[in-house]
């Protein structure tokens, strides 16, 4: 060894690999405005299209008139359901086993359901065609409350359905009914209710929204004609289940269908559906043989495609006078709008919402979901958080206040009380899941600790009293979450979409000369794979993270793979790409024993290459072995150094968190202050620790959101009311509060590298810990439960309900 | 959120703009900053078959001082009047409320003409406007015509301005030197128009309110001026009674829309509360 040998340290660091707060790669393109979005995308002879969409909820449709409409200057074609029923289109199936217009066919269900598809040759006479298509409506009475859509005389929604007791998840009650779903031990249940000495009721409503992505919606489809290919680029969370779908519903062989993926600026849920904009294009680009364009706006996004939550959920809880839990009831009304168009696994109708008994030890459990069926649009997705798992999380959150409060306990004692044990991992639920691994209870203690929790309630109780003397007009609130997640969907065993299973995949290639590419299965819509996939790649064989070229989202060139939500990405890919890579490391070893002359049990790994065990001058590095893959390989091998893996994971991972939300209410004008927010993650094994602080900065600002606001709301006729960011809260840097993170590290025991992911966990965990922080601040004037959102006026509406101004 | 098709205009003076204006008719609108017709244009609420933007026009533009009054030309932007010492100095009521209008994207673009010409009892100019006791030049095709702020506002998005009329130029009166002012706005964020706001400009001696005016915004229809409010807050030393009794008044004329900033009653209450906290504020920085 010479002077200019590298350190190990400096060896290691060299990689940037697990653990490295390493810059994220693609933001060297995004922040210089180089990212390439489908909007971006100009094709020769490129249409436009846009639709007619409908201004009623409930409407039969009389007559479309388009004669006006093909007058406009570049209008070419208007597509209604007429023409789509010439290719058997008008209706497509959803992801959860219904099926939902295209186009309106003969009524409309919701405001801004799609009417007509106006093409043209620019977005500019597109615009003004759909405005000179006359459509004849005869308005229909609205089921918009949930509450009342399972009445008697409720009106009929789904004429298609007429006479089907049975839908994809079991039988239908009603005709509005889509089906109900249940879980756990009833009887059991029951009985442990009958015993109790205390029990709490309470239906908290987790209310209608919506991801916002920045970028909306849009796709662009070319058919050639010649080749009989259909080329689709979107902005898809899952290109090749997209794929797949367009193979089974326009009967194109699948090998034929290219789907493209290219960046995406956000997803958050709302892109993993198919919509009628998809199959518009689709059909628009058959019928002219020319590409067409279809780009959402900003009403259109939040008013049409898929909406998030909407779920109202009646809770009790049943417990000893102490305090230890016994059993959790859970009635849920699911209000899925007018199509079934749930982005769930396909067997899991009400999505992972089983994980309600959350991070507490509940002796026995009972679930029911009951989904139906309103003039809204269709839905719902899982905006940032696993399949229903934050509506499940903000129920026993809210119910563990509530149970608390009734109890006279502190909510972070409760907490402490009925939290699964260490070493009751793996747990098995009541519910039926396997939690996989778990330390709840010092989490909870280090947040309580960093916080000063004990100093907070003096606080909370001298400002208490300062306002009953009325000295003040502030009232303080402290809102406890710990929160665990069900992610990384998922096992074979019990997880597919339209029967393909949840696995996915990674191909690794390396080149000769050291560098390489992976191929991944899940498409990065912000989340930083380019960055962070290529440090898992690092430290397993040994490559510097920026010699590995990381690619996604092109059907054509990447294996197959399930996409990008539900936390799935590190638990699922993350996993395939360790797998790869180890694939790699084996055939390497073969080769480096061979070169080095010695038997492969005699080499031993060290960061970045093997070395002969007790000759550590002995080496040879990876890039050596790249090289060596390609020339000089042990006889009967196969010459280059690449791997596939496709990753079925054994069980799902269990990520969980304690959050903390200080807040002060000002009873005269609602309006809060957010004084401190501080969030500690347990996602197992870090990856990148500055992008998961990335992460969690942004599901806090959406949580934050969501909590204090932003609802997709309408009125008693079905017009949405917030359909614009005028009214649809989207808080700025200027409402954002500060974040103070932190975290413990419990890997996960079946992953190979122990990661849980961490991407929604502020999502699912921010929203209970506001919520709880308002209705904490008036629990002392009498209320236990107010309904989010909590805006200023809804805040002063709760104060005055409890007398504030008496 | 595509606006139909319009044509464009780019007068150079006053006098071509009135003349494109007057002879194009009803279907055409002026173009300031943009930041209120472009929006309702994309939403096809507003469809002007011709534009004519008024950046061409030199003397729309600045900030000078004539004896005790200030004059601001139309086209003088939101940014401008915060970048502008002249305002600081004689008008400091004028930068608080620009500080609350959106953001920098849209005060750099945003026209003080255009903002009190517009009609929408949701902008915060009107209402400073007529609390400050200004007028507005209004330039048509049979001369020039000055009107107070507080004669212009007839409806919502209906003003005094006759068609082929342009809004030139801004008056407002100096303050008396040691006003008290604040405007108080409450918004749910930024970008967001007022839930409720007021506006006070007084004046004060021995600890007694010697004048006050108080305007209103986005509380009804138009912007208001509380004048019986204004009324019983003079010679008092706003203590908590003739506060009280100040907010009262003021809500008595409200009529705010319900929608999704909450409701009436809502509105009206912070309203109230909004009006309270603008005297007490004004009042501490009365000398
Ligand atoms: C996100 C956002 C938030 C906003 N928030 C606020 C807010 O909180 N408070 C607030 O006050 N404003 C707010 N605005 C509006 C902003 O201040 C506008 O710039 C202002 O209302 C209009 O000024 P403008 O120069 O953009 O006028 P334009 O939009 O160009 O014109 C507005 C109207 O006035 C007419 N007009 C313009 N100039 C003249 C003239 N010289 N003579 C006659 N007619 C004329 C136009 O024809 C048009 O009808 C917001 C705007 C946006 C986009």
């Amino acid at each position: 060894m010479n002077d200019m040998t590298p350190t190990r340290e400096q060896r290691e660091a060299k990689l940037e690999g697990m653990g490295c707060k390493r810059k994220r790669v693609e933001d060297i393109r995004f922040t210089q405005g180089k990212g390439n979005y489908v909007d971006d995308l100009k094709l020769p002879g490129m249409l436009h299209g846009d639709f007619v969409r409908s201004p009623h909820s409930h409407a039969r449709v009389k007559k479309i008139d388009d004669t006006e409409a093909l007058k406009v200057p570049g209008v070419l074609a208007v597509i209604t359901a007429e023409t789509l029923k010439t290719v058997n289109l008008a209706w497509m199936p959803t992801l959860a086993g219904d099926v939902q217009m295209v186009l309106a066919d003969g009524k409309v269900l919701f405001q801004n359901q799609e009417v007509a598809f106006v093409v043209a040759t620019d977005r500019y006479a597109a615009d003004d065609g759909i405005n000179k298509v006359v459509v004849e409506y005869e308005p229909l009475p609205v089921v918009i409350d949930p509450f009342k859509a399972m009445d008697k005389d409720a009106p009929v929604l789904r004429e298609d359905l007429a006479g089907k007791t049975t839908g994809a998840h079991g039988p239908r009650k009603h005709h509005n009914h889509i089906f109900e779903w249940t879980v756990g031990d009833k009887d059991l249940t029951d009985a442990a209710f009958r015993k109790a000495e205390v029990t709490i009721k309470e239906m908290i409503s987790y209310h209608r929204t919506h991801p916002s992505p920045l970028e909306t919606c849009q796709c662009v489809c070319s058919f050639d004609k010649i080749k009989g290919e259909l080329s689709i680029w979107g902005t898809f969370q899952a290109p090749h289940v997209i794929r797949t779908v367009v193979a089974l519903i326009a009967k194109i062989p699948e090998h034929k269908i290219h789907v493209i993926s290219p960046d995406i600026g956000g997803g958050f849920g709302n892109k993993v559906g198919a919509y009628p904009g998809y199959i518009c294009v689709a059909v628009a680009s058959i019928v002219t043989g020319k590409p067409v364009k279809w780009v959402e706006d900003r009403i259109e996004n939040l008013t049409a495609t898929s909406f998030a939550r909407d779920y109202h959920m009646t809770t009790e809880i049943a417990s000893t006078k102490e305090g230890k839990v016994t059993g959790l009831r859970v009635h849920v009304l699911a209000d899925h709008g007018a199509f079934d168009a749930c982005a769930d696994p396909s067997k899991w109708p009400a999505g992972f919402f089983n994980i309600v008994t959350g991070s507490y030890d509940f002796p026995t459990a009972h679930l029911s979901v009951d989904g139906i069926y309103t003039n809204k649009a269709p839905g719902g997705v899982a905006y940032r958080c696993s399949f229903r798992v934050t509506e499940a999380a903000y129920c026993i959150e809210r119910a563990m206040d509530i149970l608390a409060q009734k109890l006279g306990m502190d909510p972070a004692e409760l907490r402490l009380k009925n939290f699964i044990k260490a070493e009751q991992f793996p747990y098995h639920s009541a519910l039926g899941w396997e939690y996989d691994s778990g330390d709840y209870h010092t989490a909870m203690r280090k947040m309580m600790e960093t916080v000063d929790y004990a100093g907070l309630r003096k606080e909370q109780a001298a400002l208490r009293a300062a306002f009953k003397r009325g000295e003040t007009r502030e009232i303080m609130g402290l809102g406890v979450s710990f929160f665990t997640e069900i992610v990384g969907a998922g096992p074979s065993k019990n997880c597919d979409i339209l029967g393909i299973a949840m696995f996915d995949s990674c191909e690794i290639r390396l080149h000769p000369t050291g560098a390489g590419i992976a191929r991944v299965g899940s498409k990065s819509q912000g989340q930083g794979h380019e960055t962070t996939w290529a440090q898992i790649i690092a430290t397993e064989i040994g490559i510097p993270a920026d010699d590995i070229m990381v690619e996604e989202g092109n059907t054509d060139t990447a294996p197959y793979g399930l996409g990008t939500y539900g936390s799935r990405s590190t638990p699922v890919a993350g996993a395939a790409i360790a797998m790869a890579a180890r694939k790699i490391k084996a055939k390497a070893q073969m080769i480096a024993a061979y070169k080095l002359e010695v038997h492969e049990d005699d080499l031993e790994w060290d960061i970045d290459g093997f070395r002969v065990k007790g000759l550590p001058e002995k080496t040879m590095s990876m890039k050596d072995i790249c090289w060596a893959a390609y020339n000089s390989v042990p006889p009967g091998m196969e010459p280059g150094l690449e791997a596939v893996s496709y990753y079925d994971p054994p069980n799902m991972t269990y990520p969980f968190g304690a959050y903390i939300c200080v807040m002060n209410i000002d009873v005269d004008t609602g309006v809060y202050k957010v004084r401190r927010f501080y969030a500690l993650d347990d996602c197992g094994t870090r990856i990148n620790p500055m992008i998961i602080e990335g992460q969690v900065h942004g599901g806090l600002t959406e949580a934050f959101a969501i909590a204090m606001g932003q609802e997709i709301r309408y009125d008693a006729d079905g017009n949405v009311v917030t359909g614009s960011f005028m009214d649809f809260f989207m808080p700025t840097a200027v409402e954002t509060p500060h974040w103070e993170t932190d975290f413990t590290v419990t890997p996960s025991p079946h992953h190979p590298i122990g990661a849980k992911g961490v991407g929604e966990s502020p999502n699912v965990g921010g929203v209970p810990a506001f919520s709880n922080a308002v209705n904490d601040a008036f629990s002392f004037l009498g209320s236990t439960h107010i309904q989010m959102p909590h805006d200023y006026w809804r805040n002063w509406k709760a104060a005055k309900d409890l007398g504030v101004f008496a | 959120m595509i606006p139909g098709p319009f044509s464009y205009h780019r007068p150079v003076t006053v006098a071509d703009a009135v003349k494109l204006l007057s002879t194009l008719g009803d279907e055409a609108r002026p173009l300031a900053g943009g930041h209120s017709l472009v929006p309702m244009m994309k939403l096809r609420l507003a469809s002007p078959e011709h534009l004519v933007d008024l950046h061409g026009i030199a003397g729309l533009k600045g900030i000078r001082r004539d004896g005790n009054t200030i004059v601001i030309g139309a086209m003088t932007t939101q940014h401008e009047l915060l970048a502008s010492d002249e305002i600081g100095m004689s008008l400091p009521i004028l930068d608080e409320t620009v500080l609350l209008i959106a953001d920098p994207q849209v005060r750099y673009r945003g026209t003080i003409g255009g903002n009190v010409a517009n009609g929408d009892p949701g902008n915060d100019m009107p209402a400073l406007m007529m609390t400050l006791g200004a007028s507005y030049r209004l330039e048509g095709a049979s001369g020039a015509r000055e009107v107070a702020a507080t004669e212009f506002y007839q409806g919502a998005y209906f003003t005094a301005l006759e068609p082929g009329e342009l809004l030139t130029a801004i008056s407002i009166p100096v303050p008396a030197a040691g006003h008290g002012y604040a405007y108080e706005k409450l918004k749910r964020k930024v970008g967001d128009y007022a839930t409720a706001a007021a506006a006070v400009v007084l004046t004060m001696a021995g600890g007694k309110v010697v004048t006050c005016k108080i305007g209103l915004t986005n509380l009804s229809e138009t912007p208001l001026l509380a004048e019986d409010a204004a009324k019983v807050v003079i010679g008092t030393s706003l203590d908590p009674a003739s506060l009280k009794k100040a907010s009262a008044a003021a809500v008595a004329i409200m009529s705010p829309a319900s929608d999704a900033r909450g409701p009436v009653e809502y509105r009206k209450h912070v309203g109230g509360i909004m009006v309270t906290r603008a005297l007490q504020r004004a009042a501490g920085r009365a000398r």
